[in-house]
């Protein structure tokens, strides 16, 4: 064995590697342009604008979810919370159009639209406000307390109409709360409402990731808890703003949701937080906490969202369907690992080298 | 000087590279073992001993190179697989099960069973008691490992290893915390064990030892060996020189200056241990501007807690903290840095650096508050320009900021953990043994920083276990033995022996009691 032959084949090593990890690392990008171009071909009326929008709406709801997870994820945590938090909310929006809030003395105050989808944010942010609570100041797991809320909350949007579906959510004229429909079903320049709000939240989360002190240290307390809280980070607050701010994002799928079937039924979002968990791991977030992107996100999302509605309409059998979308995941996150362990063989090879 | 061949060997490393994320910690090394002999191993910390030795015993694997037993090459992939080539290896840190009784400590993993019965725990006290005899060392078998005091728990590491029946035992600072009779009898074994052909690696960092036990002497250096010799050809000055090689440490000296009033107090801190005394044993200690303080002490002395108490990371320690003759209120970390203090953490990967992060945004996120616009958004061309500013006054070399910092040297790392912290605009620095783990060039930058920035009028409290260090950069000298503060002394009127007996101090009335 002569040293030359070795040097040489450990630098073709090297260089395949560091292509190899580009190939990687655009990895999200290169699954969106192949669902895209994989259903146009084999799915029929794939590429018109009117199942392009539907399919954005549907993907916006996991986005929506996913940019919360997103954040909660980079602390280290997770949020199994977010679909019945999506159920509660959607109840909630219900019964405050229907009904109104019933206070004592006989009197019933009927909000308008726009009062009633405050109200729910803020309860999507209170059941946040829980689960951060529970996870920093009684130390629960976050995959526990966040189970946790899941029941209950699931459980009382059950509880709120004993299991009944709310229809008809259109208000009424003499109580001013008409209008709800155009969350869900009304445009501006083409584009649903919802996806302009995603758009909205979107941007704002990723500026708010890059430059407000509180997003950047989401990445530091995922990163190295202990060392940002040396730094003089209050992680506690970190992590309460994370879950809030996960529920918050719940909400608004919630009011999209109900909106636009103009019904509430209580067992609207079951299993949404699984598919935001997996828009949020097929972006690139890392769920051992400190890495991840909102656009990253954002394409994971509308990737598992176009698999399938794709599949839907190539006339994939729903239980199909299941087994695909598992597997697409399970490879996103084998890629994962993969690139992680190449990355480093590559820089301790470097280094090994240099001396 | 070259070492005759004439020992048969056993086990050989050839061209053994290490690299972890931001140091080479073995660079090309080659080391052969012989049976039969105690092979005897030194260098100063971090010369890559203990990486070295973690890698024959599975626990590592190196980056490059080869490892030969009995002139085959073998893989180690994992402690088991060194167990079965006959390895055994007493580590430096203590690792028993504290909750397991000795005997289930010493027969770990390869329980002595009864079939279908499980296991036999009154064959496996009876056989731990005969090696634990065997060292002399007055432990019964059946008690639980961690009620058992220091140099006793060694002892049982030990007698785990020699019970392994190995063909290599690694023995890594195996006397640090036994007493000279404890260290008789373990020669004695060693001496037996030899006489069986078992290869010995024996590391320490005690001369007078390594002379009165060591056959073959290797010694180690900033990762590279750099003498291998028959321990009868040589002397303790042959070993030093090739430890610290032809230039002495590179101390930056000292700029003179007056330092300033007092900035920095503490009354009597105290922080309690679990086990009942005093972690930190009311300490009161002051710091004067542009003064360097230094706190020497052993390993367990108390230094990092202090540092800990100070920068409220303890909610149960009690003393007051002044800056600037003002007592601080808060209790948490975030109101310490504001108020003036800083620390660099002693273990630089665990408390100082976000290894997910990129160089830059390590050395912006603990001060991200000075560069707002509007209460709320960074001003990322201030940022950028902070950023700059630190890596250039600690000429940390970063090519690209954006790159992730574990793809930096320890000493690289050290510097941006030290700018970050400086980021923060302190009036007192605190350093928990700034000079851990980073290369002998790396050290002396650090040093030099630490004189500038005190030249600065910074107040510098910084705490090591190398005497050599704490000498050479304090302008006073504080000793800590045992959570108490048993010296202070200037630097004008301390000498090595004050310092090393006062270090002892803390232990000594505690054995007397005992």
């Amino acid at each position: 064995m002569t040293t030359a032959t070795q040097t040489a084949a450990t630098g073709n090593h090297l260089s395949t590697g560091a292509a190899l990890l580009t190939l990687m690392k655009l990895r999200t990008f290169i699954a969106l342009f192949a669902v895209i171009i994989f259903f146009s071909i084999f799915a029929p009326n794939f590429l018109s604008t009117a199942n392009m929008i539907l399919m954005s709406k549907h993907a916006t709801q996991n986005a929506f979810l996913a940019i919360g997870m997103t954040f909660v994820i980079i602390t280290g945590g997770i949020d199994l919370s977010v679909g019945s938090i999506v159920g509660l909310c959607g109840m909630i929006a219900g019964g405050l159009i229907m009904y109104g809030v019933a206070l004592p003395l006989g009197y019933t105050v009927y909000f308008n639209v726009v009062e009633v989808a405050v109200i729910v944010a803020i309860v999507g942010i209170v059941i946040g406000a829980v689960n951060g609570l529970l996870i920093t100041r009684l130390n629960v797991a976050p995959f526990i307390a966040t189970l946790g809320t899941l029941y209950v909350a699931r459980g009382m949007a059950l509880l709120y109409s004993d299991g009944q579906t709310l229809p008809n959510l259109t208000g009424r004229e003499d109580l001013g709360n008409q209008g709800f429909a155009y969350l869900g079903s009304g445009s501006i320049l083409g584009l649903p409402v919802s996806v302009w709000i995603l758009i909205v939240v979107a941007l704002g989360a990723a500026y708010f990731a890059r430059f407000v002190p509180l997003g950047r240290h989401i990445f530091a307390v995922g990163g190295n808890e202990r060392a940002s809280r040396m730094s003089g980070i209050r992680v506690n607050r970190v992590k309460m703003f994370v879950y809030m701010f996960s529920g918050f994002c719940a909400a608004i799928v919630g009011l999209v949701i109900s909106s636009e079937l103009m019904a509430s039924h209580p067992a609207t979002g079951t299993n949404l937080e699984l598919n935001a968990i997996a828009a949020a791991v097929l972006g690139g977030t890392s769920m051992s906490g400190g890495r991840g992107t909102i656009g990253g996100t954002i394409i994971g999302a509308f990737v598992i969202g176009i698999l399938s509605d794709g599949l839907v309409m190539m006339g994939v059998s729903s239980f199909w369907q299941m087994v695909i979308k598992g597997l697409v995941i399970i490879v996103a996150v084998v890629v994962d690992q993969a690139q992680r362990r190449l990355q480093q063989r590559v820089t301790l090879m470097q280094m090994a080298k240099a001396g | 000087m070259n070492a005759t061949d004439d020992g048969d060997v056993i086990l050989e490393l050839k061209d053994i590279t290490k690299a972890y994320s931001g140091i080479v910690a073995l660079k090309k090394a080659n080391l052969k073992l012989r049976r039969g002999a105690v092979n005897v191993l030194v260098g100063e910390n971090g010369a890559g001993k203990s990486t070295m030795m973690r890698i024959i015993a599975g626990v590592e694997r190196p980056t490059l190179g080869e490892i030969w037993m009995d002139g085959e090459r073998i893989h180690l992939n994992s402690p088991a697989d060194a167990v079965r080539h006959g390895i055994g290896i007493v580590f430096q840190e203590l690792n028993l099960f504290g909750n397991l009784s000795v005997a289930e400590n010493i027969f770990a993993t390869r329980e002595i069973t009864r079939g279908l019965r499980g296991i036999d725990h009154k064959a496996q006290v009876e056989k731990a008691n005969e090696f634990l005899n065997r060292l002399e060392a007055g432990i019964s078998a059946d008690t639980l490992a961690e009620d058992l005091p220091i140099g006793q728990q060694q002892l049982v590491e030990i007698a785990r290893a020699v019970s392994l029946d190995t063909r290599i035992l690694i023995m890594d600072e195996p006397t640090s915390a036994l007493s000279a009779a404890e260290v008789d009898v373990l020669f004695r074994v060693i001496a037996d064990l030899k006489a069986r052909g078992v290869a010995i690696v024996y590391i320490s960092h005690r001369l007078e030892e390594l002379m009165r036990i060591g056959d073959y002497i290797t010694v180690l250096k900033d990762g590279q060996i750099t003498g291998h010799a028959m321990v009868k050809d040589i002397d303790t000055r042959w070993i030093v020189r090739s430890m610290i090689g032809s230039d002495a440490k590179d101390f930056a000296k000292q700029v003179e200056h007056e330092p300033g009033a007092e900035v920095f107090r503490t009354e009597d801190i105290c922080l309690p241990r679990a086990q009942g005394g005093y972690a930190v044993d009311h300490v009161s200690i002051g710091v004067r501007k542009g003064e360097i303080l230094g706190i020497y002490g052993l390993m367990g002395a108390g230094r990092s807690e202090l540092f800990e108490c100070i920068m409220g990371r303890h909610e149960h320690y009690t003393g007051k903290i002044f800056v600037e003759g003002e007592e601080l209120k808060g209790r948490d970390t975030t109101r310490r840095i504001r108020e003036g203090l800083s620390l660099i953490p002693e273990d630089r990967q665990r408390e100082g650096l976000v290894q997910s992060m990129s160089i830059a945004d390590n050395l912006s996120m603990a001060s991200l508050g000075q560069f707002l616009k509007a209460g709320f958004h960074i001003d990322l061309k201030r940022e950028k320009e902070a950023i700059a500013n630190a890596i250039r006054n600690l000429s940390i070399k970063a090519m690209n900021p954006d790159l992730d910092v574990t793809s930096m040297s320890g000493g690289n790392q050290q510097k941006v953990v030290i700018g970050k912290a400086l980021m923060t605009g302190p009036k007192v620095l605190l350093m928990d043994e700034p000079s851990r783990g980073i290369d002998v060039g790396a050290k002396a930058d650090v040093f030099r920083t630490m004189r500038r920035l005190a030249g600065e009028g910074l107040a510098i409290l910084f705490s090591t276990s190398d005497l050599e260090e704490v000498m050479a950069l304090s302008d006073r000298i504080a000793v800590m033995s045992n959570g108490r503060l048993v010296m202070v002394v200037d630097r004008k009127d301390a000498t090595e022996d004050m310092v090393i007996s006062a270090s002892a101090e803390g232990h000594k009335t505690k054995r007397m009691h005992a």
